[in-house]
């Protein structure tokens, strides 16, 4: 077993960061914990290390009960998202710090060597006797995650990692992670608020809101099956329709109408549509469909988003291939058929989804 | 000619600047020179008798050593203070920060006063202590006592802001490695704040050579015992012995100008070394 935390909870002054919160890390995964600032995700990365103590809940690592073990002797490795390195010190001194704390203290060449030994693995052998100021951010953040990993950690524990990075050296970074953890299988945890960065580097995906886990996964599937509203919302862009606007247009289109069949009629439900889960026709084919108007047609690369009115005047959005608009000849103003390939009902209170295939 | 935005007209900026030259000239560096012509004008060797005089060398050594003193007991409570400011938050917190700068607003001759009438043997607690031996006023602790408290916010004011601002990840970081809270303080804290205790102190030090005003009041100006540096030069002023007195000026000038430049050295070089 990797990281298991149960029912932490932590209050800062009135506000609930952490809200019951249990989930677990299997032993060599490589994990996300994805949510919005303020979804109480450093929190609890802080708690695991140990940085913060936990107001209620327990914390294992390992399989080993570390609620109450001081951060010194819990064994993580910890990188910061603005490193965090020693900067009176060189890259060399700054990764032996772990090592010369180790009892029994290693003598000066197996320091040495293990020093080399994750330079190399970052790639920069050649700047140990450098001062961090001297390096570039990616190039730091490389060194903060050597420093952690020379103590051999039990657990590695990510804080937004690439989170001060511009985007071509956060790309290369990431990647650069995935393969580290490939070869070393070491249980690792990371904090993101990127969506993209999740579903890239992760094996699995915590989904945090409001100090809660709203579902935890394999990306593909939150993404597929996403058990709340939240998680919809916060996994790519989404169409929110009310059930009444979906129903009413059926009647518009005075031929096939949608068939849902949807229990109760009280409380707020919403029909989710992701924008390539709908499909543009010139013309009606008696399938259930809604009439609209091309509002806007965006042109990006491979693929076209366009933005559709639907005669109640909701709008909505449509990801089309390039391929397949062109074949339709469309353009701005044009009137068109939508079809809903895929929806998600969702009830408020209970917050369970019903899936409709089309 | 100006270096950045809207051009000026030249006549106006070069005669701001000539301007502002010649008061810097005037007002700083015309006494310097004055005062260091006098005292080199009777010749090296008159100077030097004059700063191996006995009652000279005792002074300057006097003004050093309280000096030395006072910075080696102000690094630590001042660093040890600017840590419980930033660090701690307890009731009364802005009270105690605000009185920190109490020590600029005293007249210097106050601070002496006060410090008699607390620790003189006329007061209660100064006749305890004369009895059991730790008399302290028109001794040498009285001096580093007043030097101590003219100089109390240097290092607070000079180590709080970088304490301030001062990344904490760093000393988390340490604490995930292992470090204890000892070794996180001599290893990871301690060297951020090496620099500003230095700076704090220095400027402390160079405050100190000059005290008179509170150091007359509790020294006693005993010569070969409490007569420090500017004492000294006071005294050798009221006798007529002017270069004696211009010798001393020129060896405690010349120590708080070198700190100064050293200073100066010292943190255009950091600024260096951090890319800042």
């Amino acid at each position: 077993m990797g990281i298991l935390v149960r029912n932490l909870t932590k209050k800062y002054g009135d506000f609930q960061a952490v809200n019951g919160v249990t989930f677990e890390v299997p032993a060599g995964q490589l994990v996300a914990l994805l949510g919005p600032s303020g979804s109480g995700k450093s929190s609890i990365l802080r708690i695991i290390a140990g940085l913060e103590l936990a107001d209620t809940g327990s914390v294992e690592l390992t399989g080993e009960d570390a609620t109450h073990v001081p951060v010194q002797r819990r064994g993580v490795g910890f990188v910061f998202q603005h490193y965090a390195l020693f900067r009176h010190m060189t890259i060399r001194e700054n990764v032996a710090f772990g090592l010369e704390l180790r009892r029994p203290k290693p003598n000066k060449d197996e320091i040495r060597a293990r020093v080399d030994e994750l330079l190399g693995l970052v790639q920069l052998m050649g700047h140990a006797e450098r001062y961090p100021s001297q390096l570039s951010g990616g190039q730091r953040q490389r060194v903060a995650l050597a420093r952690a990993l020379a103590p051999k950690p039990k657990v590695l524990l990510l804080d937004e990692p690439f989170g001060a990075l511009d985007a071509k050296v956060r790309d290369e970074l990431r990647a650069w992670l995935r393969r580290l953890h490939d070869e070393d299988h070491m249980t690792t945890l990371f904090v993101t608020h990127d969506q993209q960065e999740a579903f890239e580097v992760a094996d699995q995906v915590i989904v945090l809101n409001h100090g809660k886990v709203e579902q935890m996964g394999p990306p593909q599937w939150l993404y597929e099956r996403p058990a709340t509203p939240f998680v919809t919302e916060f996994l790519g862009s989404v169409n929110v329709l009310n059930v009444e606007t979906v129903l009413t247009m059926d009647q518009h289109g005075d031929e096939v109408p949608l068939s849902l069949d949807l229990p109760g009629s009280e409380g707020g439900r919403a029909v989710y549509v992701r924008p390539h889960d709908l499909e543009v026709q010139r013309h009606r084919d008696g399938r259930p469909c809604w009439p609209a108007r091309i509002r806007r047609l965006t042109p990006l690369g491979g693929l076209a988003r366009l933005v559709l009115t639907l005669h109640d005047g909701t709008d909505i959005q449509v990801q089309l291939t390039r391929q397949r608009c062109l074949e339709l000849s469309l353009a701005q103003g044009d009137d068109v058929f939508v079809l809903p390939k895929d929806l998600k009902v969702f009830h408020q209170p209970g917050n369970f989804v019903e899936n409709y295939m089309i | 000619m100006s270096r950045h935005g809207i051009p000026h007209n030249s006549w106006t900026s070069l005669s701001i600047r000539t301007g502002s030259l010649l008061y810097l000239a005037v007002m700083v560096i015309l006494p310097l020179v004055a005062l260091g012509v006098q005292a080199a004008e009777p010749g090296p060797w008159a100077f030097w008798n004059e700063f191996t005089n006995p009652f000279a060398w005792h002074a300057l050594k006097l003004t050093f050593t309280t000096a030395l003193a006072m910075v080696a007991i102000n690094a630590i409570t001042g660093t040890a203070t600017a840590w419980v400011l930033v660090r701690y938050d307890f009731p009364g917190k802005g009270f105690m920060n605000a009185l920190i700068d109490l020590p600029f607003a005293v007249p210097t001759v106050v601070t002496g006063i006060m410090l008699v009438a607390l620790y003189g043997p006329t007061s209660t607690l100064g006749a305890i202590m004369g009895q059991s031996g730790f008399a302290v006023i028109y001794q040498v602790p009285g001096i580093i006592l007043a030097l101590l408290f003219v100089t109390y916010p240097f290092v607070i004011r000079s180590v709080q802001p970088v304490l301030y601002e001062m990344d904490r990840a760093e000393e988390e970081a340490a604490a995930t490695l292992g470090a204890d809270d000892w070794t996180i303080f001599w290893r990871v804290t301690l060297p951020t704040l090496w620099p500003a205790i230095v700076t704090g102190s220095a400027l402390s030090f160079s405050r100190a050579l000059g005290e008179f005003g509170s150091v007359v009041m509790v020294a006693g100006n005993r010569p070969l015992a409490t007569k420090t540096g500017p004492m000294y030069i006071f005294g050798e002023i009221e006798s007529g012995n002017r270069h004696g007195a211009m010798v001393v000026s020129v060896v405690l000038l010349t120590c708080s100008l070198g700190i100064l430049i050293v200073l100066n050295r010292l943190q255009r070089r950091g600024d260096e070394s951090h890319g800042r």
